[in-house]
């Protein structure tokens, strides 16, 4: 029943074959036996696990269930979730108790899902491989000698380990798609807007993106049909009608057009990615899809934008961590401004203190133009390449990163290089569009390699088709690691 | 384009980040080196282009001017590191 997905247990639950009790007891169980060495959970709290899963049986009992009511989730710790510990991978929040929930988590609840705890995750979404957590970095589960990703390390490393059937995460410049890729999952970002920032604790607010990560496209589908949705406390979500993001899975790809951007398979790609992605697409022209060749020339600008606009956003939305209203407080301070410098020099790593203050330089007098303002508009030209694409293909295919997840530690003491591996992923966010990582093989060391599946805007039932006609067809994503 | 230690104090102090005269060098190092990534935005030509503030092009939506918020200071009370009175608290600002 572990292995199971989340479709799976959705009818297990349906036909009484097993009880929500049952499921976060064995799922804990499980927690309990191999989350010390993954570190994937950084908070658990198994009486109110049990009892939302007791209101779930009570729930199916009484006849009024959900599809998904008494699936037991993770939820990474960024989602505020009254009572539960909200700590965003920081010292700055490991106090916090939120008051409130997100609108993903209101939504996860109201359908009756059971929270067996919280994922680790970089601090503030912040990194690429979950080692800039106040908790310590996450193990991939299938080496624990390298990163699991980031930054929804946790939450990806928990759904490979079968932790959890299915977990939240976050992706700004992609934190769902890269660790979905390095840990031999499915994850999809949305559309920017789709699904509801209210109570995500904000990083880059122009860019984030809450999504699901679970074992098969199908499941995220069955996710995103709870955790999507207009919500009016979120001034950038998008007023659009409900979609079943399961209504197109079973189409046929026959006359699919894919788009294979050039720029995304030169320099730089690893060997055996490029032969695992090209895996991917042969399997797809087997389907009868069509491969058409795409340009995306201002792929590689789209790292410097993006470390550019997401620290200046970044300074602006960490400004209100000042020990005043909630957090850390620094226990010594002669006066007010030292109380502010003292509580966020001690509160925020390393990684987060860079961004803060890239931020607050080039969104600083006299520096507004040369860098926030140049960094926009080579967001549009970046945004303008995709357009321009999309009018040759339905979908774009690629890979996710340009190797597969690298060791624990190679990365960490150059912020560069750490921001180099994300150019695969960073233009999508800076377009808006939705994009998803599908397990498509193994590197020549065994760790998994994801296939990137980039869509037009809003066009998450036709990306989800596609990797679940892939899905129905490899058997990639049933592969787990031996734990 | 380089920046100097000078620098890094005025960036720290716009900041609210205490960096000590010990972490200083290290600090310029590393903004230095992402500052050299990011210089490379200024060899592309971008005359008449729009910025991209956002990806969706709408408008901020307005709602009615009425209370929609119920109290809930006790519980965002709860969490503060210092309150009295119902108030927070900092040092003295005003003597």
């Amino acid at each position: 029943m572990i292995e199971a997905t989340l479709k799976e247990l959705s009818v297990q639950l349906a036909n009484k074959d097993v009880s929500a009790v049952e499921l976060a007891t064995a799922y804990l169980a499980r927690i309990d036996a191999l989350n010390p060495a993954l570190n994937a959970l950084v908070t658990l709290d198994r009486e109110r696990t049990l009892a939302a899963a007791a209101a779930a049986d009570a729930r199916r009992a009484a006849g009024d269930a959900h599809a998904l009511t008494g699936v037991p989730l993770v939820h990474k710790d960024i989602f505020c979730q009254q009572g539960w510990k909200t700590g965003c991978g920081s010292k700055m929040l490991d106090n916090f108790v939120s008051p409130y929930s997100a609108h993903v988590v209101e939504r996860c609840d109201a359908a009756g899902m059971v929270t067996l705890g919280r994922a680790n995750m970089d601090e503030f979404a912040m990194g690429s491989s979950n080692e800039n957590s106040f908790h310590g970095a996450v193990k991939n589960p299938w080496d624990t000698a390298a990163i699991p990703g980031g930054s929804s390390g946790g939450s990806a490393a928990a759904v490979a380990a079968r932790l959890a059937p299915v977990a939240t995460g976050t992706d700004t410049g992609g934190s769902i798609r890269q660790p979905a890729s390095h840990c031999g999952i499915t994850g999809i970002k949305p559309t920017y807007g789709v699904v509801s920032r209210f109570g995500m604790v904000a990083y880059a607010s122009s860019l984030d993106q809450g999504g699901p990560l679970a074992q098969t496209a199908e499941d995220c589908a069955l996710m995103l049909n709870v955790m999507a949705g207009f919500d009016k406390r979120d001034s950038t979500s998008v007023e659009r009608a409900a979609e079943d993001y399961t209504r197109e899975l079973d189409k046929p790809l026959a006359g699919l057009k894919v788009g294979l951007p050039r720029e995304y398979f030169a320099e730089g790609l690893a060997p055996d990615v490029a032969r695992v992605i090209e895996g991917a697409v042969a399997e797809l022209k087997a389907q009868g899809a069509e491969v058409v060749e795409v340009s995306l020339p201002n792929t590689q600008l789209s790292i410097p934008a993006y470390y550019v606009i997401a620290p200046a956003e970044a300074s602006a939305n960490l400004s209100r961590f000042d020990g005043v209203r909630y957090g850390y407080r620094a226990p010594e301070y002669k006066d007010l401004v030292e109380m502010y410098e003292k509580t966020r020099a001690q509160g925020f790593g390393e990684e987060v203190k860079r961004r803060i203050m890239v931020g607050t330089y080039v969104l600083s007098h006299g520096y507004y133009d040369a860098y926030y303002l140049k960094a926009q508009k080579i967001r549009r030209l970046i945004a303008n390449d995709f357009k321009a694409a999309f009018e040759r293909c339905d979908v774009i295919l690629g890979p996710v990163a340009p190797t597969a997840a690298f060791n624990i530690g190679e990365k960490s003491g150059d912020p560069v290089q750490m921001y180099l591996s994300d150019i695969y992923t960073l233009s999508v966010n800076l377009a808006g569009l939705p994009g998803m990582s599908v397990p498509a093989g193994f590197a020549d060391n065994g760790r998994p390699i994801g296939l990137q599946i980039i869509g037009n805007y809003f066009s998450e039932a036709k990306m989800l088709n596609v990797a679940h006609r892939f899905q129905c067809a490899t058997d990639w994503h049933r592969r787990a690691p031996a734990l | 384009m380089s920046l100097t230690h000078q620098d890094v104090a005025r960036i720290a102090q716009l900041a609210r980040i205490e960096v000590t005269d010990a972490q200083v060098e290290a600090t310029l190092a590393q903004l230095n080196n992402i500052f050299g990534l990011i210089e490379q935005m200024q060899a592309v030509d971008t005359t008449g282009i729009e910025p991209m503030a956002h990806p969706q092009d709408v408008s901020l939506r307005l709602r009615d001017d009425v209370v929609t918020e119920t109290d809930h200071r006790e519980a965002y009370q709860a969490v503060a590191p210092q309150v009295e009175k119902g108030l927070f608290l900092v040092p003295k600002v005003i003597e």
